[in-house]
Formats: structure tokens, C-alpha cells, sequence
């Protein structure tokens, strides 16, 4: 039952024998190698596993393989390659915008989606952003200036 | 307002006394300093090697920072009780501080200086142009034998060394973290199934059928393992397995032997618990007061709910050994009770540290480990095994129910004159290593059962359920009565702060309410009981942060729904003081529109370290205080996933403010719990002040606070 699935992920090609229905958190952690995405509940109430599908952000372990076909899927490795995501990827260092950081992945990229929408988003938008994601450690403050200090790099760039 | 107190040897110290092993020469040119104290999401590394560092007199870079490995570490017991710091930190300073010392004897002579003629830097120590670096004396000096308990005279040092203000000590591990390198949850050994447990929702569930059948046909499973009660199913394909194990847990009633059910509210629940009673603490004589009051104060059981479910690896090695890679607390202590629990002499079990998601307490890591373990033995293969969310929120340990009773009394002048303390509660510690036995959840279920160890809480002072339970005030006596119940519906051990939460929660509460009984302001009332300047200081730093008598009283006049409240706390009455005003807003629910907190951590070793746990510990303590209860049924718990455990959105995240007092000399204290009881004390008097009707059980959810407005109705 499985079939070749092409998609991107980060900006590479992979062109997999994959189950269409396996779910896409488990292609990219196992069959892809790329652990920074994040398994956390795996009914899609944590955001953890959140990565960008054509830069929407979507939670990896309920969406199934086949609905990547040939689809752009971004990771935290990704980011990089972004200038909104490097931003992004630096401003959290920047600010130690972690406690555990096993939430950050997911997070990094819903603020990217955000931002790549407006670069100016007002409080309500980054809530409704954000109030998809859970943080236990209580790094919400620090991940509230991270994203402040982007916007506002935007703001003078 | 340095101490005199001789301070006693750390237990780290004690138990790991030579020099040897705490620092030895890496590779290229690096010094390795070791510590048991490990990595659970607190960002203890950064301030270990910032220690370690600047009292070394080197460039980080220099530094080769390794924790809770067993073959290597020193045990340093568990990380856990705010002790990394005060333990950890203070064990680590006086190792580094005497490596130092015999290396730059070694380098006066060396140089034909005196010690004090020394520069230090980089690693190397100069003298009018000539150096020679810990390096070049690697071979010349013997240290590592030096017995650091006898050297110990018991002084105050400071953590930070000559440079504190040096900057490269920002946390190096989020980086990897980021780049999906840095969990737990991202090790590969070669070869190596995935294995998922068959639990119910309960950790003492179980099934009378198994359908053992069926579960063989499942799409996925490569194997099925059976052992007693322990049901493992196994593949190389993880994907495949996660399916077939939802389709398993279909096939499969649970059943548990008897839970008490959860029909009335805590005070009922919990009093009506079989419990002993011990002796009675008491400590001065009460007087007659005028004023009399008494009050009763709940919290319920809280989970963990880390945001990923526990995961450990283990592979079997060379000479019948066997390796664990786990994030647990306590390395040591695990690689102990595994290697009873398989029957294995300690020195063949090897545990390795590896960070994992954000660690409050005594949850799942341990028992994974074990699921790990037990199974790479079985199959002699590398098994990764990752726990499932409602594996972490049933089976694995919770914190413990509470419930306080204060009685007191009061003066003409409005002084208390006499205090009486009763506790209702579990133990809040069931580690693995604690008491006797064996405190690991799959050894209770294999085909060779040990069985679960009988419930021991910890004492005062540091205690577990009595916890803080003795007020942080000038009081002339004092009772203390401690009800124990070992039964418990759910599964309970250590959980941030132990009994702390309940007791800091409802010592402030009164004081609020001797308050208003005494027509005296809140903090003006602490203040008046209490003689320690720290204290002192931080709440009078947490009213001038507030502008509290101003703004209160602009609040009660407005009559808005909005309110405000005092919270203080010295943690375990000998760590971080901690004094909080929050201000919230009350409709529906309680909204919190801004928290200003001032704490005392001792001589800061880690600003930014410090701050992130105190923000850290404000959201957790809000959290638990608005939102969080453990709920089950008889066959186990309902509150298995984030739909029926919710915890604070980032859109009911208030505005913090935090000053962080700086007491240069004075031991650097712990700050992971100092947040939680005054943080719902707090809440508890900011719901009070604008609602005029005190919440006295947590959490205070709009269910909860719409009754409490109906009853009074």
C-alpha cells in the first residue's frame, strides 16, 4: 500500500516509497533523518510538531503523507535559508527565549508564517498565532520579546 | 549582612570528596569538570560552567562540561529540591577553587613568584612576561587524590570569582536543540525497534485479556513481548507501531482493583482517607488570643504535563553490560534501582544524561528508562521506547492533594499570638532510590513482579508534604499536625516544590485574612510579624514595585472586578525569598493583568539563568493555580490529553515585572520553586480583594468561582 511521495523538505528534493497515510512527522523524523521536528502529543493539540506546508503552518503528526505531494515542507532547519526565518531564529537565541526548547521548534515556525504575512502584526494576530502552540516551562514572556525584537527589526530595516 | 554560620559540608561533597572526580584534562587542551547535577530544562549548565570557568580562569571555551553520566560523574543524587545552585554550584566552586590552588603553587614555583604575583587568564598563569598554563603542568601536579571533605572549613565564598560581569555564558545547548540534536528523543543506536507499552489509565490498570492474537495480526507490529503484565509491542518501524498501538488500546478493558471515587470536593475526599497521625509539632507557648479564626485550604492533584511524554534508549554492550541513555533526575539513583530491578550488578549498568522536554519533578523518565532497559535485555537489542501522552498523564506520577487547616488567634494590638497548622496529604516523593524498594512503575508488572514500595514521605526540615508548612513569621508558638494518607486514587510523587504550593498557598491566604479579621493592611501585617531583613526587603520591594497602597486602594474604590494581593515565601524557610503582588481582573473567569514579583536568590550567579526561571516559575504557578486538576473515574484518570488537562494560552499571559535583589557574598540560592505558593497566595488575595469572597481551593476556575458565588448567595 505504500507509493512514491515527492515532496521538498528544508529545500531539498525526496522522492520516497512512504505509506500515504503514515503521518508526516514520523516521514520526517524517520525516513528523512530530520529530528527538528518535534513529537509532542500526536493529536495535534500541542504544536510541537508544527512545520510549514507551502508556509502554512501545520501540525505534522495529523496530516498524512499523501497530502504533501509535491509540496514545499519547512522545518526549523529551513529557517535559515529564510530572511524572516533567520530573524526569527536569531531573536530567539538573542532573547534565551527557552526553557526546556522542546516547544521552540514548532514555535519558530508559526512566528515565521506570521511574520512573512505582515511584518507588523498586531496583539490579537500574534496570540492567534501562538494559541496554537503550548509551553510548559512557562517561556511565554521570553518568546513575547523574541518576537517584539523581530518586529521591530523589521520595523527599522 | 554576612553570615557567620559555619556552613555544613554539601552532601555532594561528601559523597564524591576527591578532587579527582570533579575536574581531570580533556582532550586539546581542556580541562573536564564533571557534575551530577543535570540538564531538565532549567538551564543549570550554563551557570555550572559559568562557575566552574571563572573560578578556573579560563575562556569557555577551555571548558569540557560533562553531567550525569555514571561511568564518569559524581553522584550528586538527584536534581531536583532547588539544589543545583546551593549544592551543585557550591560543590563545584570549592573543587575548581583548589584545582586552582595546587596549579598556581605549581606555576610560582615554576615562575620563582609568589601565588599572589599571579595573573590568570585563559588558562595560563603569567608573571612579568613569562606563563606556563594548567597544560604545561598537566603531568607535574598530583590533585586528583586530595580529599576536598577535609578541606572544608565551612566559609562563604562567592560563586562568581574575580570577573563576574564576563559575558559567553549564554546557554550552548539551544543550539542543538534547535537543530534537532539536543533531545533525547533524537538518538539513533544502530539497529535498534521501537517499542510502545500497552498501559491503561491507571498506573496500577490491568487486562484480563490481552488478545494476544490479535495484537500479533496488527499492521506494523513486528513482535509482541509479554511478560506478566508487561506488554511491549515492538518494530523498526515507528510510524506503522504508533498505529498499530492505537488500534491495541481498542481491543483492550482495563481494570483496576479499586479507586477511590472522586465525587466530592477535596476537603471531603481527602479527610475522609484512612491516614496516621504523628506526633504533633510544637514549638513555643500559644497565648489567649481575642480574634480566633479558622480556615481550611485545598489543592488537588497536578500533573506534570510536560509537553512531551517521557522517552528513554538501551542497548546491550560488551561483558553482559548495559547502556541507558535517560533524562531522568537522578542518574545514579536510576542506574542503582535498575540494576536491581534486572537483577544486574551496579557497575554493568551504565546511565547517561540526555536532555529530554522540561522536567518538574519525578515523572515518567525513570519508568521509560526502565521499560528501555528491561527490554534491550530481553531482546539483546537496542530499544528505544517512547512513551505515549496518556502513558505520561496516567501512569506516571502526579503531584500530590493537599489540603491545609489554619487556626489561629490574635492580640488587641492585632498580633498573632497563637498558630495551629493540620496537613491531609500523600507523600510527595516516591522517587526511584527514595525509601525502600523499587520505584519503578514496569518493574511492579513483569512476570517476576517486585513490589511497589510502601508510600514514605520526607521530613522536616526540607519536608514533603509539610513543606513550608511552618509560616516564615515572628509567631510566639506554633502546632503543626500531619495527617498521612497513603492511599492516593492516582499515582503521586515529587511535583515542583512539594507540599510548598498548598502550604505557602494557604499561610498567606490567612495572613490575608487575619488581616481584614484585624483591619490592618496586608503587608503592613507581614511586615509587622517579621524580623528578617531579607524578607523585609523583598516586600517592601514588591509594594513600591506595585505602588500598593495607592493602587489598592484605587482598585477598591473603583469596584471593577479588579483586585490585588500579597504573596511571600522563603522556600523550605532557608532558600529564596520571594514576595509577589499580582493584579486580576474578575468576570467569567479570572484574567491576571499583571504580576510584579521581587526575589532574593542570594548572590546571583546567573542573571539571565535566574530571571528565566523566575518568569518560568510565575506562568507554571498561574497555570496550575487558574487551570490544572487531575480528574479520574474507576477505572483510571480522564484527564489523558490537552483537552481535558488544559494549561495557560499565551492570550492569558500577563505582564511581569521582576526585580532580582543581589546579595554579593551571601550562598546563591535555588530559584526553580520559590514561585509557586506565593504565586497562588497572590491570586488567592488579588480574587478576594475584588471580589470580596476568598477562593480557599485551587485551582480557581470559573466552575469553581461561579459556585463559591452561588453558595454565599
Amino acid at each position: 500500500m505504500s507509493e512514491i511521495i515527492s515532496f521538498h523538505l528544508d529545500g531539498q528534493a525526496h522522492s520516497q516509497e512512504l505509506d500515504p497515510n503514515a503521518k508526516l512527522l514520523y516521514t520526517i523524523r524517520n525516513d528523512c533523518d530530520a529530528k527538528e521536528v518535534r513529537f509532542g502529543c500526536g493529536a495535534g493539540n500541542c504544536g510541537a510538531c508544527t512545520v510549514l506546508i507551502d508556509g502554512m503552518p501545520e501540525q505534522s503528526c495529523t496530516v498524512p503523507n499523501w497530502a504533501v505531494a509535491d509540496k514545499k515542507v519547512t522545518t526549523a532547519a529551513g529557517l535559515k535559508e529564510d530572511a524572516i526565518g533567520k530573524l526569527v531564529l536569531d531573536a530567539f537565541i538573542e532573547e534565551q527565549a527557552a526553557q526546556c526548547g522542546f516547544c521552540i521548534n514548532g514555535i519558530l515556525m508559526s512566528v515565521t508564517a506570521l511574520l512573512k504575512k505582515t511584518t507588523k502584526p498586531n496583539k490579537e494576530q500574534i496570540n492567534e498565532s501562538l494559541n496554537r502552540h503550548l509551553c510548559r516551562c512557562g517561556t511565554h514572556l521570553r518568546i513575547l520579546r523574541a518576537i517584539d525584537r523581530v518586529i521591530h527589526q523589521l520595523s527599522t530595516s | 549582612m554576612s553570615q557567620n554560620i559555619k556552613n555544613a559540608l554539601p552532601t555532594s561533597l561528601q559523597a564524591n570528596p576527591l578532587l579527582g572526580s570533579w575536574i581531570q584534562f580533556g582532550a586539546n587542551n581542556t580541562l573536564r569538570v564533571l557534575s551530577g547535577k543535570v540538564e531538565i530544562g532549567q538551564g543549570i549548565n550554563a551557570s555550572l560552567k559559568k562557575i566552574a570557568t571563572l573560578q578556573l580562569g579560563l575562556n569557555p571555551a577551555q571548558l569540557d562540561f560533562i553531567a550525569g553520566d555514571t561511568q564518569i560523574c559524581p553522584d550528586e543524587w538527584y536534581t531536583a529540591g532547588s539544589q543545583s545552585i546551593e549544592v551543585g554550584g557550591h560543590s563545584l566552586a570549592f573543587a575548581c577553587k583548589h584545582f586552582r590552588s595546587f596549579f598556581e603553587a605549581a606555576a610560582a614555583k615554576a615562575l620563582s613568584c609568589k601565588e599572589s604575583d599571579l595573573i590568570l587568564s585563559n588558562g595560563i598563569f603569567s608573571f612579568k612576561g613569562q606563563s606556563i598554563s594548567y597544560f604545561d603542568l598537566q603531568k607535574s601536579v598530583e590533585y586528583k587524590t586530595f580529599q576536598l571533605d577535609q578541606a572544608w572549613t565551612g566559609e562563604s565564598f562567592s560563586l562568581k570569582g574575580e570577573k563576574s560581569s564576563v559575558d559567553g555564558f549564554a546557554r550552548d545547548d539551544l543550539h542543538e536543540k534547535i537543530g534537532g540534536k539536543g533531545f533525547i528523543q533524537d538518538l539513533v543506536l544502530p539497529d535498534m525497534v521501537h517499542a510502545r507499552i500497552l498501559r491503561g489509565p491507571h498506573a496500577h490498570a490491568v487486562a484480563d485479556d490481552w488478545h494476544l492474537d490479535k495484537l500479533k495480526m496488527l499492521v506494523g507490529v513486528d513482535q509482541v513481548f509479554v511478560s506478566g503484565q508487561f506488554v511491549a509491542l515492538i518494530s523498526l518501524n515507528e510510524s506503522a507501531l504508533v498505529t498499530a498501538y492505537e488500534k491495541a488500546q481498542t481491543l483492550i478493558t482495563w481494570r483496576i482493583k479499586s479507586v477511590l471515587p472522586q465525587e466530592k470536593g477535596m476537603e471531603e475526599f481527602l479527610t475522609g482517607l484512612p491516614s496516621v497521625r504523628s506526633e504533633p509539632i510544637v514549638e513555643g507557648t500559644p497565648k489567649q488570643g481575642s480574634v480566633k479564626h479558622v480556615a481550611r485550604y485545598s489543592r488537588p492533584y497536578i500533573a506534570h504535563a510536560s509537553i512531551s511524554p517521557s522517552c528513554a534508549l538501551a542497548m546491550p554492550t560488551e561483558d553482559d553490560s548495559l547502556s541507558v541513555w535517560s533524562h531522568t533526575q537522578g542518574p545514579h539513583k536510576l542506574r542503582d534501582q535498575l540494576a536491581l530491578a534486572l537483577n544486574m550488578p551496579a557497575p554493568k549498568v551504565r546511565v547517561i544524561h540526555v536532555s529530554g522536554p522540561g522536567c518538574y519533578g519525578h515523572n515518567g523518565a525513570d519508568d521509560v528508562a526502565f521499560d528501555a532497559a528491561f527490554l534491550a535485555q530481553e531482546l539483546q537489542r537496542p530499544v528505544r521506547v517512547q512513551w505515549m501522552r496518556s502513558d505520561e498523564m496516567s501512569a506516571g506520577p502526579v503531584g500530590a492533594a493537599s489540603l491545609v487547616e489554619l487556626d489561629a488567634s490574635l492580640d488587641d494590638s492585632g498580633s498573632i499570638v497563637s498558630w495551629d497548622a493540620t496537613v491531609w496529604s500523600h507523600t510527595h516523593i516516591a522517587r526511584p532510590g527514595w525509601g525502600e524498594g523499587i520505584n519503578l512503575l514496569g518493574a511492579w508488572s513483569t512476570a517476576k513482579p517486585v513490589p511497589e514500595p510502601k508510600p514514605v514521605d520526607m521530613f522536616l526540615p526540607a519536608g514533603g508534604g509539610l513543606r513550608n508548612i511552618k509560616p516564615y513569621y515572628d509567631l510566639p508558638s506554633l502546632k503543626v499536625k500531619h495527617h498521612f494518607i497513603s492511599e492516593s486514587p492516582v499515582r503521586v510523587s515529587a511535583l515542583r516544590s512539594l507540599g510548598a504550593y498548598a502550604n505557602t498557598f494557604a499561610i498567606e491566604s490567612f495572613m490575608d485574612e487575619l488581616a481584614e479579621l484585624s483591619n490592618q493592611d496586608p503587608i503592613a501585617f507581614r511586615l509587622k510579624h517579621q524580623s528578617d531583613q531579607r524578607a523585609r526587603d523583598v516586600l517592601e520591594k514588591a509594594a513600591q514595585m506595585s505602588n500598593w497602597k495607592a493602587y489598592r486602594q484605587e482598585l477598591s474604590e473603583a469596584q471593577d472586578g479588579r483586585g490585588l494581593g500579597i504573596g511571600f515565601g522563603r522556600y523550605k524557610n532557608k532558600s529564596a525569598f520571594c514576595a509577589v503582588v499580582i493584579e486580576v481582573e474578575v468576570a467569567e473567569s479570572v484574567k491576571v493583568n499583571k504580576v510584579w514579583m521581587a526575589v532574593d536568590a542570594g548572590e546571583i550567579v546567573h542573571f539571565d539563568a535566574l530571571l528565566n526561571q523566575v518568569e518560568g516559575g510565575i506562568i507554571q504557578a498561574l497555570s496550575w493555580s487558574l487551570k490544572e486538576e487531575v480528574h479520574w473515574n474507576e477505572v483510571g484518570s480522564t484527564t489523558i490529553s490537552w483537552d481535558d488537562y488544559p494549561i495557560l494560552n499565551f492570550d492569558e499571559v500577563p505582564a511581569v515585572e521582576i526585580e532580582l535583589i543581589d546579595r554579593p557574598g551571601e550562598p546563591g540560592l535555588g530559584s526553580g520553586e520559590l514561585a509557586a505558593g506565593p504565586i497562588a497566595a497572590a491570586l488567592a488575595n488579588a480574587v478576594t480583594h475584588a471580589l470580596q469572597m476568598r477562593p480557599r481551593h485551587l485551582p480557581f476556575t470559573p466552575d469553581r468561582l461561579s459556585k463559591m458565588i452561588m453558595d454565599s448567595n
